[in-house]
């Protein structure tokens, strides 16, 4: 790594400049499926953040030791052992947001926030520096998993974690939900109305026509 | 007939890309042009036709409850369902390794064509995402889970394609706006294609 970043950016980065979602477009997949609602929302954004902080830290220790033609499954097994255990953590103590989940848990292992922060961080640099890489990028993920969780439960089903928070005499009144925002496709634009917003404030992230 | 149904379902109904937002990554990232998008469609698909099979077995008998009782009826009560992610994953990875050399010592030509998107496919979630489906939903046969293999990967090569078609167009004839160039006209271009793919829902041959 040419120029040395302080630990601070390494930490902080990833929430809006270098996000994982909307700047370098990785772990796409698990953003769309599980923001119907926000609590698998939440759930996911802090699997994701736990499994890519250790798996960071453990990559990082074994960065010298790994060959390199065989380091992807070197990798993919270490992700492997942690999504496990996590899947397993979440089927004792929450049972039911594990259900909603379904394959998605199993899917962090191919989440390409994992292995993209694994090839391009941890495998250069020294277990700390890894770690907050790996915290910073998970809440970076788990952010806009929750702006996108928030708008599309309040826009689809008048509800926040299950309460209602549209008022009745709202629908006395003749609102109606959404209902396309259940369906995954909206989960897509929400990602591109972030990603307009971001952009507009962030001109320097615009791609040349 | 079944088999039939079950793979025009798994091409339209089941659409990965559409239906179940998987191997979005490569999705977005190498569908710039309708070439390269084919090169890795055709890689997804063989991978798919692969590991699904492979996969199946290993679960049918090694991994599910009760599996091992062909080795001896002691292992009647053996559940290792736990292990099957570490296990397809690794499948998966190891297939990858497998097919990439065999690519390159036996048609170096495909392998000039397909060689950089070949290690990509360890980590496209639509491979893993097969398998894990195919656990969920208990295929009678290995054949059956070939064929579902082979329609989703179908249906994902036909997604990318068709993408990267509209990208290549768009790129020269129309003017975005700066913020939503690239990476935000790609999705919500793949949230009108997603809304136009659900008028397959409840297809049945």
């Amino acid at each position: 790594m040419a120029e040395k970043i302080s630990n601070k950016d390494v930490f902080f980065n990833p929430f809006s400049k270098t996000n994982p979602v909307v700047v370098q477009v990785l772990g796409i997949c698990s953003v769309l499926a599980v923001t119907a609602k926000l609590e698998p929302a939440i759930v996911m954004g802090i699997s994701v953040i736990a499994v890519l902080a250790f798996a960071n830290v453990i990559i990082s220790l074994l960065r010298n030791t790994i060959p390199t033609n065989i380091r992807i499954i070197v990798q993919l097994v270490v992700v492997a052992g942690l999504v496990v255990i996590v899947e397993q953590l979440l089927r004792a103590f929450a049972y039911d947001v594990a259900l909603q989940l379904s394959v998605f848990i199993g899917l962090i292992i191919t989440n390409c926030i994992l292995m993209g922060r694994l090839e391009a961080f941890a495998m250069g640099n020294k277990p700390w520096p890894a770690f907050l890489d790996g915290v910073g990028n998970g809440i970076g993920y788990a952010i806009i998993l929750i702006i996108v969780g928030f708008f599309r439960e309040l826009l689809g089903s008048g509800t926040l974690l299950g309460f209602q928070v549209v008022p009745d005499s709202w629908y006395t009144a003749g609102y109606v939900n959404n209902g396309l925002m259940i369906l995954p496709p909206m989960a897509l634009v929400v990602v591109a109305c972030i990603i307009w917003v971001q952009r507009a404030r962030n001109k320097d992230l615009q791609e040349a026509q | 007939m079944e088999n039939l149904n079950l793979f025009i379902r798994s091409i339209f109904v089941d659409n990965m890309i559409f239906a179940y937002f998987l191997g979005m990554c490569s999705f977005l990232a190498v569908s710039k042009n309708v070439k390269t998008a084919l090169g890795l469609g055709i890689a997804v698909t063989f991978m798919l036709c692969i590991t699904l099979p492979i996969n199946y077995i290993l679960q049918t008998y090694v991994l599910s409850a009760g599996a091992l009782t062909w080795l001896s009826p002691d292992f009647a009560d053996v559940d290792l369902s736990f292990l099957s992610l570490i296990m397809f994953i690794a499948v998966i990875a190891s297939m990858t390794q497998l097919v990439e050399m065999t690519v390159e010592k036996y048609s170096p030509t495909l392998y000039a064509s397909l060689g950089i998107f070949l290690p990509l496919i360890a980590v496209n979630c639509a491979i893993l995402g097969g398998s894990l489906f195919m656990q969920q939903r208990d295929f009678g046969s290995v054949w059956t889970a070939c064929v579902a293999g082979a329609g989703w990967g179908i249906g994902w090569l036909l997604a990318i394609v068709a993408i990267a078609a509209i990208r290549e167009r768009l790129a020269t004839y129309s003017n975005i706006p700066g913020p939503l160039r690239g990476t935000g006209i790609t999705f919500i271009l793949t949230a009108l294609m997603g809304i136009a793919f659900m008028s397959f829902l409840g297809i049945k041959i």
